[in-house]
């Protein structure tokens, strides 16, 4: 399969992928590992008449930490963020979360701007920023701007990002010792998620259960008010509206999510309990079928 | 046109090509190396697996002119002097191929492996070749293969 065809630049710095997309508009895409908008490409699902290829921009692709934030370049990869010793440090939900996407291929192609940019609502990446509520600055011809990740996402593969806008920098709270917990349903390696599930510090939030990454609100509100993780994961779906498709039914994603979310508290509470915030290595898919939640608390 | 000039398997190339050439397509019908294999084409199978600067990438991912001014290593550039290169010779000992199509990325992405993990557990392996798939489901073999390469690599070291 080949892509259509289109024009192809490069920019050489942000503010020369700003000029570009000011000047091509919304006849243009940016380019950054192509690992989303490729294969969109290839299947004609996307035909842009001009490329951006921000690949050349290394200044994008820095992780430092500033103050009380973990500063992440929307150019850095998903295997920089799996290996980089700081993100394991100060959020590590994130680096497990990047080194879950895809494959070691994908991983050294894909970036985290690209991801999020790309808004699929089944991915690791954005789902993993909803939970750690992170700050995303975005970059137009009037300047930065910085936008909260609930505000970020609005619809299914669309972000808040204008025509002219590019996602330079993640900013996420540094969190070294905070428990957190992360499932990640799928029948195969290499797949998105049936159904995801990401929380740490009282938030929770899901993949695949709605047009884009959602918050399971009233599970944590629940959560807030001293109930336990049995009766807050209970209430796992019920901002939910998955839809279904030849992996899971509507109600069979509901189930997922609320048997997830249950999982995903409790590993939370074991880690926060003896205060270790070591990526866990033990993500497989599990295809054991949980029946009714039991008491954990 | 765009002019790309890549360094493949040690050799610089200077090329005009469509900017919607992928990668697999400039190394296969441009350059003539055909052991990347066109596999499922959409980034699952990984039959198409290259070294990009040293690292495993699908290459029918990547546009040729995303690699411009790059290295890029296929299976072709893995041997030297007539001598099969460690992965390669594990590959053979094991029997870690039934069909061959998988094989060219099996063992690229085992070359990328164990230049970044030279010492993998089993488990760490088999992870790590998610992104390859074998149809004839011969992955017992392929995967002593990888243990038996990094096996050989740690001797040759000690050495």
């Amino acid at each position: 399969m080949i892509p259509a065809p289109f024009d192809y630049v490069v920019a050489s710095s942000t503010d020369d992928a700003v000029a570009l997309l000011v000047e091509h508009g919304d006849d243009a895409k940016l380019l950054a590992g192509g690992h989303s908008l490729l294969p969109m490409m290839k299947l004609r699902l996307a035909q842009p008449a001009v490329l951006i290829d921000i690949g050349a921009i290394r200044e994008l692709s820095y992780i430092r930490v500033d103050g009380d934030m973990l500063a992440i370049g929307a150019m850095a990869r998903h295997a920089d963020l799996a290996a980089s010793t700081l993100v394991h440090a100060d959020a590590p939900l994130l680096a497990h979360s990047a080194g879950l996407v895809g494959d070691p291929q994908i991983r050294h192609r894909g970036t985290i701007g690209g991801s999020l940019s790309h808004a699929d609502p089944a991915a690791d990446l954005p789902m993993a920023v909803s939970a750690l509520d992170a700050t995303l600055v975005l970059l137009g011809p009037g300047g930065r701007r910085e936008i909260g990740v609930d505000d970020f996402f609005v619809g299914f593969f669309d972000t808040a990002l204008r025509a002219d806008e590019l996602l330079v920098e993640i900013r996420v709270p540094r969190r070294p010792s905070v428990g957190w917990g992360y499932e990640k349903f799928t029948r195969r390696a290499n797949d998105w998620a049936i159904v995801g599930v990401a929380t740490v510090a009282g938030r929770i939030s899901l993949a695949n259960m709605g047009s884009s990454p959602i918050r399971a609100r009233a599970s944590e509100q629940a959560l807030a008010g001293g109930a336990s993780v049995a009766e807050a994961a209970a209430l796992a779906d019920q901002d939910a509206a998955p839809g279904d498709d030849m992996h899971a039914d509507v109600e069979y994603r509901r189930h997922l999510a609320r048997v997830l979310t249950r999982r995903a508290l409790t590993a939370c509470d074991r880690c926060t309990s003896t205060k270790s915030s070591a990526p866990r290595t033990d993500s497989s898919p599990s295809t054991t079928t949980d029946t009714e939640p039991s008491s954990t608390k | 046109m765009m002019r790309v000039e890549l360094t493949v398997n040690d050799e610089q190339h200077t090329a005009d090509v469509e900017a919607r050439t992928l990668l697999v397509h400039y190394l296969r019908e441009t350059l003539g190396l055909r052991a990347a294999n066109v596999g499922c084409d959409t980034t699952s199978c990984g039959a198409c697996t290259v070294l990009l600067d040293g690292e495993s990438v699908k290459s029918c991912t990547v546009l040729a002119v995303q690699a411009n001014g790059r290295t890029v290593r296929t299976a072709e550039g893995l041997s030297s002097g007539g001598e099969l290169h460690p992965v390669q010779a594990a590959f053979r000992q094991e029997h870690g191929l039934q069909c061959g199509f998988c094989a060219p990325g099996m063992v690229m992405a085992t070359v990328g492996l164990l230049a970044e993990h030279p010492d993998p557990s089993e488990k760490a392996v088999r992870e790590a070749l998610e992104g390859n798939y074998c149809r004839c489901t011969g992955y017992h073999n392929i995967v002593r293969a990888v243990l038996a390469a990094a096996r050989a690599n740690a001797e040759g070291v000690a050495q």
